[in-house]
């Protein structure tokens, strides 16, 4: 019996990542080919970035049970620390591949650390209150980067928080964080390859989570917190846990897309709680607690709108129809039924066409 | 049940793919038309057409630039098509939406590559703008925006734009009130969280140290508290300022003067090209702006021919007064039209090549356009015009 539960999971989570790595050959072999349009081979980074995103929300949510609205604010701290670093190494002739390697550790620990930060006191809420929380810590995130001010000369770092000419830097000195205006200049070493790589990895952590002792204690605590505390699972421990797992991961989307454009601003668009509401939506498309239905999500939502560009001011519209198309199929009673009804349909000609051949 | 599962994520994954590939066989197959591949300075387009992309908010809340910009693009290029096109031939715009996004801006501007755009016309805003510098340098197209106004938006030699640099901007307002001696103690009120407002703050802070006036107050504000300016006009008028220099956009500014009003202040009030628009804010009383003066390179209601037929034909296409980034999109597509003429290239050009004959051809021509008489471009990317500076009298704009 256990055997065949272990097998279970270990084979759904091949098919997860034979999706993904074959989807990545099939890219490369039209990129090779050279069958991929300019747009498609732009879109390739940030698809990955979306889908490293949707699969680590999915494990406050989905997995953990807990509403969280500020995922990218973790993303903000991921890019902005990673950025920050990458600027400031930049001429020391460090190789790229190193620097790009540590800009995702420090981007991941920076993420995760306020994920920990931020997960002890408010994790202690519940529900609508942990969402208005994790909602308001986004947009603070958001808004001290904005008015963050970091310069460095030849007498180390300078840091302000009114305007880059309080700094006081010599007349070496560089602005590297510039307020509002962010960081310009951040060498681009995100590329589809690596964006993969780290996808696969955060599969293989929050895979690895779920189908673990820590990751069913986890899911225990978003079936029954009493029942869990009950039975002696440390809740604030594995709660914060999976919050900053999932952080950290956020911190690595950011690194990725702070490396993928020159430019790096927080603005509302992309740090803000849109972006926050959007992976959600992800998520929730993708159905609350599956993997795959988060990473399938993300690369069909992501795709839609720029495929929709033939259709010029009506894509907006048409994205927002196909949004609730898919609310209504994943989750109207109704389409589920029938949704069902069908699978039962194919489920039973399958079985006659089997007996049949017999 | 597992089974069916299994299959459909083997359908829904083969059905990703397969739409990635579609459209990247459709993406392709539409520029393969017009030639060999669009973009990474392969052979181009189609031969009888320039295609100009543009790339500009259209949705969103900086909306209002993006289609101004697309509008007034669209005005010159017809124009331009009815008199006979650039050195024979024909132009073409299409233009993209990048909600004022950088990674969207990039989307747009790679879809444009598929197109098979020669040459880009933006982006609108400066954030989004930077990003697609990196872009355009890559593949050595040329880009020219109307209105990126950040110092990076024109960081590489492809690079141009048509509007007035921040700093540039800053520093001739600084000028200018020094001047004139308008004012002994001067008052900022800026919004820190727009990179055009700070970089115009911090170029004026660095100009006013060489002129005979005094900053004696600097207050910030975000684009999240944006409606109350109390606290700040309370500061600016505790120190005494003769003057408030407002570099920010004419919604902001039109509260400010209503809120100035009301708390009985009376300063001059001086903005800059952001702050044109502000006689069209609905339901201002536009008599508050009575005796405000700004550094503008475009007026709306001005009295030259040029101007007057653009408002009209723009009044009449689209129903609403342009404002200065639709003069500035219009001398772009013109800067562009007088940069091909001069450079004598034709659009079998690639786009590479095109890129290094508009280059020089920029730089060797003189444009009469609605934003300034006789503007000239440098290798730098920045156009050489003077700054025009307008009084409000009697809710019109009269020249200073």
């Amino acid at each position: 019996m256990k055997k065949k539960t272990m097998s279970k999971n270990f084979r759904s989570k091949l098919i997860t990542f034979g999706i993904v790595i074959a989807a990545y050959l099939i890219m490369q072999i039209l990129i090779g080919t050279g069958n991929v349009s300019s747009l498609l081979k732009g879109l390739l980074v940030p698809l990955c970035i979306y889908a490293i995103l949707a699969v680590s929300l999915n494990l406050t949510v989905g997995i953990l049970g807990e509403l969280s609205l500020g995922h990218a604010g973790f993303m903000c701290v991921g890019a902005f620390t990673s950025a920050f670093f990458s600027c400031c190494v930049k001429e020391s002739g460090m190789p790229p591949a190193l620097r790009f390697f540590l800009a995702i550790l420090i981007g991941a620990l920076s993420a995760g650390v306020f994920g920990i930060l931020i997960g002890i006191p408010v994790l202690r809420l519940k529900g609508d209150y942990l969402a208005i929380v994790t909602l308001a810590f986004g947009e603070i995130i958001k808004n001290l980067v904005n008015i963050l001010y970091v310069g460095r000369d030849e007498n180390g770092f300078h840091v302000s928080f009114t305007n880059s000419l309080s700094l006081n830097l010599s007349d070496q000195g560089q602005v590297i964080i510039n307020g509002a205006q962010g960081i310009t200049g951040t060498p681009s070493d995100s590329n589809f390859t690596v964006g993969v790589l780290l996808l696969l990895v955060t599969l293989f952590i929050v895979l690895n989570l779920i189908h673990s002792r820590d990751g069913r204690a986890i899911m225990s605590i978003r079936d029954n917190t009493i029942a869990a505390e009950s039975v002696g699972i440390n809740v604030t421990k594995y709660k914060i846990l999976a919050f900053a797992v999932s952080a950290a991961l956020a911190g690595v989307a950011g690194v990725l897309y702070a490396h993928n454009l020159s430019v790096l601003s927080a603005t509302s668009k992309n740090f803000g709680y849109n972006m926050s509401i959007m992976i959600l939506v992800f998520v929730v498309l993708g159905g609350i607690g599956s993997t795959r239905g988060a990473l399938v999500a993300s690369v069909l939502l992501t795709l839609l709108p720029e495929l929709l560009r033939g259709l010029n001011d009506y894509r907006m519209l048409i994205y927002a129809v196909v949004l609730i198309l898919m609310m209504l199929f994943n989750w109207a009673p109704r389409c589920i039924e029938w949704r069902e009804k069908i699978m039962h349909r194919i489920k039973g000609r399958g079985k006659e066409t089997k007996e049949a051949d017999v | 049940m597992k089974k069916m599962k299994k299959l459909l994520s083997v359908v829904v994954a083969s059905a990703m793919v397969l739409a990635m590939a579609g459209c990247g066989n459709n993406g392709d197959g539409g520029s393969a038309g017009n030639s060999s591949a669009a973009g990474t300075g392969g052979s181009s387009a189609s031969g009888d057409v320039f295609k100009i992309g543009g790339i500009g908010p259209l949705t969103g809340e900086a909306a209002i630039y993006g289609v101004n910009v697309r509008n007034a693009a669209q005005i010159a290029v017809d124009e331009i098509n009815a008199a006979g096109g650039a050195n024979g031939y024909m132009l073409e715009l299409n233009f993209q939406d990048d909600e004022h996004d950088a990674e969207k801006a990039v989307n747009a501007y790679n879809s444009l590559k598929d197109w098979g755009a020669q040459v880009i016309l933006g982006a609108v805003t400066s954030t989004p703008c930077i990003a697609v510098t990196e872009e355009t340098m890559k593949d050595n197209m040329f880009q020219l925006t109307p209105s990126g106004s950040a110092v990076d938006c024109a960081k590489y030699d492809n690079n141009f734009r048509v509007c007035f640099s921040d700093p540039d901007q800053g520093a001739a307002s600084a000028q200018y009130i020094g001047e004139h001696a308008l004012a002994q103690k001067v008052a900022v009120i800026y919004d820190s969280s727009t990179v055009y407002s700070s970089g115009i703050y911090e170029s004026f802070v660095k100009g006013a140290e060489s002129q005979s006036f005094e900053i004696v107050c600097a207050e910030a504000f975000t684009a999240d508290s944006k409606t109350d300016f109390s606290v700040q006009l309370q500061k600016a008028k505790d120190a005494g300022a003769e003057l408030v220099f407002l570099p920010i956009y004419y919604q902001e500014a039109s509260l400010i003067l209503q809120q100035a009003a009301a708390a009985d202040y009376a300063p001059l009030f001086f903005g800059v090209d952001g702050m044109d628009g502000i006689l069209g804010v609905a339901n201002f009383d536009t008599s508050l702006a009575e005796g405000v003066m700004l550094l503008t390179p475009f007026a709306a209601d001005a009295q030259d021919e040029m101007t007057q037929k653009f408002v009209s034909t723009y009044v009449e296409k689209f129903g609403d007064t342009p404002n200065q980034f639709a003069a500035d999109a219009y001398d772009g597509v013109y800067a562009i039209k007088a940069a091909i003429e001069q450079s004598g290239a034709t659009p079998g050009m690639s786009v590479s090549d095109l890129c290094e004959a508009m280059k020089t051809g920029i730089t060797s021509i003189t444009l009469d356009g609605l934003t300034g008489a006789g503007i000239t471009w440098d290798a730098s990317g920045n156009p050489g015009k003077a700054p025009k500076a307008v009084k409000i009298e009697g809710g019109v704009y009269v020249a200073m």
